[in-house]
């Protein structure tokens, strides 16, 4: 009963999304108001639905219904709980429903929130939100049903994949969606200007907080998928240019252009058409991404049970999209005209030199991800892109993107000379010289590479902290710091915030990429080994069981200058799907990792024990998530609040 | 001119789904390889484990038919089948392993980690014997037969499905060939 509830909710949602395409669109080119709230009544009601249909399949999972072919496939009645629930988008088909749902949830905050937006903006942007609810409900509906129920009954279903079996991976995916789906309210805000032909910093007020926060969800997302393949895939990697991972990489970097080319519209009016290239690309990117994921064109780990048919539906709807929005583009855009000027020397120079090394760093993964595909097509020959790719391509890019950062927030708009920018930068600069100095000094011309990226991680954070302190004017005579301190914008705070995140996470890409070491033993209970300043010992080596697993668990006793402390570290093997995993045991610290993992011996009652340090190599997430909370900063200032009436105007302020 | 650029992301745009579609038509899984029913190619390759003085040779395919597994240390999808790997051992399937692309003592170690399904392995750190295979990624897996002919190449991880509907039965007929 439940499945058919879910069923007929979504097959509702799907008939208010043709409307909420239609209806608004229809309204505003005619001035009707009738039709245009008639937009917004659908666009809630549709949130409710979707929201129905996915609370019927999640019941379904918990409540442990085989009858649901879905949920037969995908959960076990000795899968816990938690694991029950989050394999609602375990799969294909219910992640799919997810995606629907975030959508959804995205189009009602328009129709709920967006009350002091312009009335046709507003029924346009519900508009082109209700074609891409309608065309994402009917890929569920007609090429991957969640609800399709199954006869005869199983007594019981086959587990998740033990591997998304964990706790990282409940969020990751909602995050990510959060993410994608996020970009998608900036894609129909670009669509509906270029319907209107009109764009202007209140459009750039509106559209930012949604860049905002879909780009905070998505940078979360990503964090939490690399730490999740660090400790679960068993090797201490953290990134592995699978196509996966770079298809959630390239919307968060042409995100990331999009985010300041957005500031730039709001606070000078510049860089319009610009700006709305970036929101069309951004969402594209997006919808590529699932397209990569869905259709089989590549092969990945992440891949779903691939079926061409349904990678064919995604690829014209975005052929549809995509090529609408940038044909519109073609025609609109150059009829829309840039007012402010600047000078090659200013805040707009810079972040639109910042956009172009974005841009570029994504044709560059762009590249990498499909060019395999490209070959193919091109003269039938099968080649693969790997990590060295991308270590001549993306990283000679990236690094003068990270020298810029610093510079960025330091420029005045408008107007600026280089000669006034380095002086307010004499610190941050004569700081980074002397840990380069330092750095070659101690780890000489053989970590050359790493002593340098390390100093450029430090430029990031002292440029950061730079910016506060000229804020407050710090060294200054007669600056009343205290109040000044009070007084700093929330938005002030989050790019000094967000920066100095990007420059903790620099220096631990560099550490980790430098200074991992590792050691293999075979180890017996009780024997002890020395490594990385850590006296090992073996304790017990033997069988456990978990609710759904069997397990060979070695425990281990660590001494650390003395500290001692326990570590685990399990291979489980899961009988219902007859997978394996390895859980290796983890010891977290601010100065590094110690990684220990077991796999499987010669000699009986040993074990091969893998022992991993992993210098700083939290502060690779750790720099994300600060990155992240930047963002959140940035989004709670009273200036940037989604309720707020958005006539008035903001006063341009410069930094410093 | 300034129209132009206006219609340039249109343009190439449309150019990148073409190609899309046109992958879509393509099984990247499915790849012939130049060498079915040919001779493998003649390689001598050290072996990656400390002690393992045989390395893996084209001598070695000789008596019956056997897997030659292509994996890696840095390769994802290597950690995905592993599992498989090891249990197609314990069925008592030969699997050769070849080191692809990879540092010998980058390899040892994963395997010491993982467990070893490999009856023979080989260090190709450069890549060189890859390219007389036509390797183009790890995972990718080679049916060799007791004559030393290539007569089926896999791409990508080998699946419970790969193994159930294709290696196995044609391995099973293999072994009756010879």
């Amino acid at each position: 009963m439940i499945a058919e509830i879910g069923q007929l909710a979504l097959i509702l949602a799907f008939m208010l999304g043709l409307v909420q395409s239609v209806a608004p669109l229809l309204g505003a080119h005619r001035g009707d108001s009738v039709l245009m709230s008639l937009g917004r009544s659908s666009a809630l009601l549709q949130t409710v639905f979707v929201a129905l249909a996915f609370a019927a399949l999640a019941t379904a999972y918990v409540t442990m219904d085989f009858s649901v072919e879905l949920v037969a496939k995908h959960s076990h009645t000795t899968q816990p709980l938690p694991y029950r629930f989050s394999a609602s988008w375990g799969s294909h088909e219910g992640s799919m429903l997810l995606w629907v749902l975030i959508l959804a949830l995205h189009g009602g905050a328009i129709a709920f929130f967006g009350r002091s937006l312009r009335e046709t903006l507003q029924a346009r942007v519900l508009a082109v939100q209700g074609m891409l609810s309608a065309a994402f409900i009917g890929f569920s509906l007609f090429t991957s049903n969640p609800f399709s129920r199954l006869s005869p009954v199983p007594l019981d279903g086959t587990e998740l994949n033990p591997l998304l079996q964990d706790p990282g991976l409940v969020m990751h995916p909602p995050l990510l969606y959060l993410g994608y789906v996020g970009f998608s309210v900036a894609f129909s805000f670009a669509v509906a200007a270029l319907i209107e032909g009109r764009v202007d910093a209140a459009w750039a007020r509106w559209v930012r907080p949604w860049v905002l926060s879909a780009w905070i969800s998505l940078t979360i997302g990503i964090a939490l998928g690399s730490w999740w393949a660090y400790y679960e895939l068993g090797w201490g990697g953290w990134w592995f240019w699978d196509p996966v991972e770079n298809a959630s990489l390239m919307p968060w970097l042409v995100g990331t252009a999009l985010l300041h080319s957005a500031m730039v519209l709001e606070k000078r009016g510049a860089l319009i058409s610009w700006t709305i290239l970036l929101a069309i690309l951004t969402f594209s990117l997006s919808m590529i991404g699932t397209f990569l994921v869905r259709s089989g064109v590549l092969t990945s780990v992440h891949a779903f049970a691939v079926d061409p048919e349904r990678g064919f539906y995604i690829l014209v709807f975005i052929l549809i999209a995509t090529g609408a929005a940038l044909a519109l583009y073609a025609w609109r855009a150059p009829a829309m005209r840039s007012g402010a000027l600047f000078s090659p020397i200013s805040r707009e120079a810079g972040i639109t030199l910042n956009n172009l090394f974005l841009l570029a760093a994504t044709a560059t993964v762009f590249l990498g991800t499909f060019y395999p595909v490209f070959i193919d097509v091109l003269n039938g020959e099968k080649i693969s892109v790997g990590p060295p790719y991308y270590a001549i391509t993306f990283i000679p890019l990236f690094v003068p993107l990270l020298v810029l950062v610093g510079f960025g927030p330091m420029l005045t708009w408008k107007r600026d000379t280089a000669r006034a920018v380095l002086r307010r930068l004499r610190w941050p600069i004569a700081v980074t010289a002397v840990v380069a100095g330092a750095g070659l000094l101690v780890f000489g011309l053989a970590k050359v590479g790493a002593a340098l990226a390390i100093a450029l991680g430090v430029w990031l954070i002292a440029a950061a902290f730079m910016l506060l302190a000229r804020r407050w004017g710090l060294g200054r005579k007669g600056a009343e710091t205290g109040r000044l301190i009070r007084t700093t914008p929330l938005a002030f705070w989050a790019v000094a915030v967000a920066h100095a995140g990007l420059g903790v996470g620099t220096i631990g890409v560099a550490a980790m990429s430098a200074w991992t070491d590792s050691e293999v033993a075979t180890m017996v209970p009780g024997q002890t080994i020395e490594f990385a300043g850590h006296r090992i010992t073996m304790d017990a080596l033997g069988p456990a069981t978990g609710p759904n697993y069997q397990a060979e668990q070695a425990r281990f006793r660590v001494e650390e200058r003395g500290q001692p402390f326990l570590m685990v570290s399990e291979k489980r093997f899961y009988p219902s799907s007859q997978t394996q995993t390895t859980e290796a045991g983890i010891r977290r610290e601010v100065m590094g990792n110690l990684y220990i993992s077991v796999g499987e011996s010669a000699t009986p009652g040993a074990a091969t024990v893998r022992l991993w340090w992993h210098p700083l190599v939290e502060w690779i997430w750790g720099g994300a998530m600060i990155m992240a909370f930047g963002g959140v900063l940035s989004l709670s200032d009273r200036r940037l609040r989604l309720a707020m009436p958005t006539r008035k105007p903001v006063p341009v302020e410069a930094a410093g | 001119m300034r129209r132009l650029a206006f219609i340039l992301p249109v343009v190439l745009f449309l150019m990148v789904a073409a190609a899309l579609g046109l992958g879509l038509r393509r099984d990247p899984s499915i790849l012939p390889s130049m060498l079915i029913d040919r001779s493998i190619p003649t390689f001598d390759l050290p072996g990656v484990v400390p002690g393992d003085t045989l390395g893996l040779a084209s001598s070695d395919f000789t008596g019956k038919p056997v897997l030659l597994n292509v994996f890696a240390s840095w390769c994802v999808a290597c950690v995905i089948e592993h599992p498989m790997l090891l249990r197609l051992q314990a069925q008592g399937v030969t699997i050769h392993g070849l080191d692809w692309k990879d540092e010998p003592a980058a390899g040892a170690e994963w395997l010491a980690q993982r467990g070893n399904p490999y009856t023979l392995i080989g260090s190709d750190p450069r890549g060189r014997t890859g390219i007389d295979f036509g390797v183009t990624g790890a995972p990718e897996t080679f049916v060799i037969d007791g004559s030393g002919r290539v007569r089926y190449r896999h791409v990508g991880p080998i699946t419970p499905e790969v193994w159930a509907e294709t290696l196995q039965p044609m391995l099973a007929r293999l072994e009756t060939e010879t």
